[in-house]
C-alpha cells in the first residue's frame, strides 16, 4: 500500500510547474544588475580629508529636522552612537594601538561616514512590497515615502549596509534614512553634509564628476601638494594639502553593482566596518528567482491549469464516495 | 489509481459534541487573554515596548515563528489536498477535513499576526493597490499569496458551515466548483511557501552560507509539504487520543511514507547544493552554527531511519517521526531567519517574555478554536471503525 517515491515526485512535478522550475534560472529571465542612472548624483567621502569634526552630523540634523540624540547622562551634547531612525548620518572612528597616526592601520586612526550609499541596484527597493523605497530613474536618489510604508522592516533587514532604521518607540513608526537631501535640491541647494564640510571630505557632485575627481586624487603622488575642493565638484572653493597614500580600492565602485556615494580611504575598508561584497547585486539574484518562477504569471497559470484538471478528475472519483 | 470504495453515511464527519469548558480550554483562554493585553500595549506604545527587536534584528519571533513556522505548521491542508486531489489518493479523504481546519486556523492567525508586527499596519492595503504594489518584491508575493490562500481555504471549508446551518443550495454550488478552489488551494501555498525561503535571498552575505542559496525556495517548499504531512500525523494522533476516536494508524503510515520521500529529496538537494558550491566544509568549521546545522539534519534524518518497514505502522513511531520532522523544519526556519542571520557586530536578539507570551497566546487560541469547532462542526469521523479503513486501504 505504500506510495512509491518516484510516483509521488512524478505527480508533484507534473501537477506543479512550481516544483519543477524552482531555483532553475532560465537565462532569458535572468535579471542583470541595474545600471547607473543617466544623471546620477552622489557624494564622495574621502576619509583621509575627514578630521572628525562632525559638522556634517549637525548639518544633517538641521536639514532633516531631527532632534539631538543623547548617549550620556547629562544629555547636554548631541551624541548619537550610530545612525538610527533619528540620525541619518554619523562619523565613526577606527582606532588601533595608541591611535596616533592618522589613516594608518597600526597605531593609527581613521574616520568613516555612515549614511545611505544610494546603491545603483538597491536591496531596500527590491525588498519593499509597496514601493515606499524607490530609486529615482533620473538622479538615482533612493527615497522613502512614509505615506506608502507598511512598516514591515524588510528594507531594514535587507540593506547590506544596515542603513534604513525603524522607530520602535512609537505607535506611528517610520523608517529613517538619508535621502541625499532630495528636499533641498529643488531649492538649488546641495546635500547639507557636503555643504557644511570644512575640508571637502564630503563632496557633492554628479557621479560622473565624482568619478573624475576620484581618478585625479588617485593619480596624485603621495606627498605632493594637491588642491581639494569643498562643497561640490567645481565649486572653486579650494584648499591645499599633501596627497595621501590611498588603499587601492574605491568603495562603491563595484560593491553589489556600485553605489552613488563612493569612498576613498588610507586604511582598508574592512577596518572601517564596511562589508566585503561581490559585484552581482543581491536584488538581481532575488529578482531572477522571482521572474523565473512568476514572470508574466506564465508558470503559475500553467500550473493552475494542471492542478485544476487533476482536482476535477479526483473530485469526480470522490463523488461516488460521498 | 483505484476506484474508491464508497463509505457508508456512518463514516461521514460529524460534530463531536461534549463540553466546551474543560481544563484545557480554560488554560488556552487565559493564555489568549494575556496575549491580548500585551498586544494592547504594543498598539499604544509601539513595538519596542513589548518586543526585543532592533535594527540589527528587525524581525523577531513574531515573524520567524508566527508567520514562517506557523504557516508551515499549517500546511496539513495543503499537503493533504496535494495527496488526495492532485495525486488522486482518495482513501486519505477522511483526513482532509481535519487537516484543512487546522490549516485554516494556522493561516488565518498567521495572517492576522502579521498585523501586530507591521509598524504601519493601517497602510496594509497598499500591497493590493495598483501603482504601489511592487511585484519584484518577494514580500509582495508572500503577502498576496497568503491572503488569497486564506480566502480560498475559507471557501474550501465553507461546506462544513453550510452543513451546520442547513444551507444545502450554497453547499451544492460550492461543492460543484470545488475543484477550481482545490487547484488554487494547491498552487498558492506552493508559491508562498517557497517564497518564504526566497525572502532570505536578498539578504545576501547576511545569511550564513550554510543556509544562503538560490535553492532556498525549493528547500522551503519541500520541507513545508513534509511538515504538512507530519502535522497531519501529529494532529490525528493527538485528536484520536484526546477525543478518544478510533486510531487511523494505517492511513497515517501511508502518509509517513510520502513524507519520507520528500525528506529524502530535501536532504539530497540540501547536501547536493552544499557539495556543488563547495560549502560542505562549513558544516564542520562554523562553530555554533555547525552545531545548529547538524541538529537540523538529525531531526530530518530521524523519521527517515525510524519509519522504515513495519515500524511505520506503530503509532508511537509515527508520532516520534512526525515530531522530529516538525522540529527539523521549524529549526531550519528559525536558523534561516534568526540564528544564521548575521547582521554585523554589536547586534543581538532574544525574544522578550511579552513577545513570547503573544506567540504562546496565539498557539493557545488556535488550540482553543480547533477544539470548539470540531465539537460543533462536522470535521472529524467519530464512528469510523478500523475494519472499514483497512478495507479502503486494501482496495489499493
Ligand atoms: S545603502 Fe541600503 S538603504 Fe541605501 S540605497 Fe543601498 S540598500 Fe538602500
Ligand atoms: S518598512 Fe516600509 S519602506 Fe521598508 S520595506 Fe517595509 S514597507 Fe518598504
Ligand atoms: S545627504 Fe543630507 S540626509 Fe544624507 S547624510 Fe548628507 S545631510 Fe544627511
Amino acid at each position: 500500500m505504500t506510495i512509491s517515491r518516484r510516483n509521488f515526485l512524478k505527480a508533484a512535478a507534473g501537477g506543479g510547474a512550481v516544483l519543477a522550475t524552482t531555483g532553475v534560472a532560465d537565462p532569458a529571465l535572468a535579471r542583470p544588475n541595474l545600471e547607473m542612472p543617466p544623471k546620477a548624483i552622489g557624494l564622495l567621502y574621502d576619509a583621509t580629508l575627514c578630521v572628525g569634526c562632525k559638522a556634517c552630523v549637525v548639518a544633517c540634523r538641521e536639514a532633516n529636522d531631527l532632534s539631538p540624540v543623547f548617549s550620556t547622562d547629562e544629555k547636554l551634547w548631541d551624541t548619537p552612537l550610530d545612525i538610527s531612525a533619528y540620525t541619518f548620518n554619523v562619523i565613526k572612528m577606527y582606532k588601533d594601538g595608541n591611535g596616533e597616526n592618522k589613516d594608518q592601520l597600526k597605531d593609527g586612526h581613521a574616520f568613516v561616514k555612515r549614511s545611505c550609499l544610494h546603491c545603483v541596484d538597491p536591496s531596500c527597493v527590491s525588498a519593499c512590497p509597496v514601493s515606499a523605497m524607490e530609486k529615482n530613474a533620473e538622479n538615482g536618489i533612493v527615497s522613502y515615502d512614509a505615506d506608502r510604508c507598511i512598516g514591515c522592516r524588510y528594507c531594514v533587514a535587507a540593506c547590506p549596509y544596515g542603513v534604513p532604521r525603524f522607530q520602535y518607540d512609537t505607535p506611528k513608526p517610520k523608517i529613517g534614512k538619508c535621502e541625499l537631501c532630495r528636499h533641498r535640491l529643488p531649492e538649488g541647494k546641495i546635500a547639507a553634509c557636503a555643504e557644511k564640510c570644512p575640508t571637502g571630505a564630503t563632496l557633492f557632485g554628479t557621479v560622473e564628476q565624482i568619478k573624475g575627481e576620484i581618478a585625479r586624487r588617485r593619480a596624485a603622488k603621495p606627498g605632493e601638494m594637491v588642491a581639494y575642493e569643498r562643497q561640490r565638484v567645481g565649486s572653486g572653493d579650494t584648499h591645499e594639502k599633501k596627497a595621501p597614500r590611498y588603499v587601492d580600492h574605491v568603495y562603491g565602485e563595484k560593491e553589489l553593482g556600485g553605489t552613488q556615494m563612493m569612498m576613498l580611504s588610507g586604511v582598508p575598508f574592512v577596518a572601517l566596518g564596511m562589508p566585503e561584497l561581490p559585484e552581482r547585486s543581491y536584488s538581481s539574484i532575488s529578482e531572477t528567482i522571482q521572474h523565473t518562477l512568476y514572470g508574466g504569471l506564465i508558470a503559475p497559470v500553467v500550473a493552475l491549469g494542471g492542478l485544476v484538471a487533476l482536482a476535477w478528475r479526483a473530485s469526480k472519483n470522490h463523488q461516488d464516495e460521498e | 489509481m483505484s476506484i474508491q470504495k464508497p463509505l457508508s453515511p456512518a463514516h461521514r464527519p460529524a460534530p463531536l459534541g461534549g463540553s466546551l469548558v474543560t481544563p484545557v480550554t480554560v488554560i488556552c483562554a487565559l493564555l489568549s487573554a494575556i496575549a491580548v493585553y500585551i498586544l494592547a500595549k504594543r498598539f499604544i506604545f509601539g513595538l519596542g515596548a513589548v518586543t526585543n527587536i532592533n535594527d540589527g534584528f528587525p524581525w523577531g519571533v513574531w515573524i520567524a515563528w508566527d508567520v514562517v513556522i506557523g504557516t508551515a505548521l499549517a500546511c496539513g491542508g495543503y499537503s493533504m489536498a496535494l495527496l488526495v486531489y492532485i495525486m488522486n489518493k482518495g482513501r486519505y479523504h477522511p483526513l482532509v477535513r481535519p487537516a484543512l481546519l487546522a490549516s485554516l486556523f494556522g493561516y488565518t492567525l498567521g495572517g492576522a499576526s502579521v498585523m501586530f508586527d507591521l509598524g504601519r499596519y493601517w497602510n496594509f492595503y497598499h500591497i493590493f493597490t495598483p501603482g504601489l504594489a511592487h511585484p519584484d518584491s518577494v514580500m509582495f508575493e508572500v503577502a498576496v499569496c497568503i491572503s488569497l490562500y486564506i480566502m480560498v481555504m475559507w471557501v474550501e471549508f465553507s461546506p462544513a458551515f453550510f452543513d451546520r446551518f442547513g444551507w444545502t443550495g450554497m453547499k451544492t454550488l460550492v461543492e460543484r466548483l470545488m475543484f477550481a478552489f482545490i487547484g488554487l488551494g494547491v498552487l498558492l501555498p506552493s508559491m508562498h511557501q517557497s517564497s518564504l525561503g526566497s525572502l532570505l535571498v536578498v539578504f545576501g552575505h547576511q545569511i550564513h552560507p550554510l543556509w544562503q542559496t538560490p535553492l532556498l525556495p525549493l528547500l522551503f517548499l519541500l520541507s513545508a509539504i513534509a511538515m504538512g504531512f507530519a502535522v497531519v500525523v501529529f494532529e490525528s494522533t493527538l485528536a484520536t487520543s484526546g477525543f478518544r476516536l478510533k486510531s487511523e494508524t494505517r492511513l497515517l503510515a501511508g502518509i509517513a511514507s510520502v513524507m519520507n520521500g520528500l525528506l529524502a529529496a530535501y536532504l539530497v538537494v540540501r547536501f547536493g547544493d552544499l557539495a556543488v558550491s563547495g560549502k560542505l566544509g562549513l558544516a564542520f568549521s562554523s562553530g555554533f552554527l555547525s552545531l545548529m546545522f547538524w541538529l537540523e539534519i538529525a531531526f530530518f534524518a530521524l523519521p527517515l531511519l525510524l519509519l522504515q518497514g513495519a515500524r511505520r505502522n506503530r503509532a508511537r513511531c509515527l508520532f516520534i517521526g512526525a515530531v522530529s520532522m516538525l522540529l527539523g523544519g521549524g529549526l531550519y526556519r528559525m536558523d534561516g531567519f534568526l540564528v544564521a542571520y548575521q547582521t554585523g557586530a554589536g547586534w543581538t536578539y532574544f525574544p522578550s517574555l511579552p513577545e513570547l507570551m503573544v506567540t504562546i497566546g496565539l498557539i493557545a487560541f488556535e488550540v482553543l478554536a480547533y477544539i470548539v469547532l470540531v465539537r460543533v462542526l462536522p470535521v472529524l469521523h467519530p464512528n469510523k471503525s478500523e475494519p472499514a479503513v483497512a478495507a479502503a486501504v486494501a482496495a489499493e
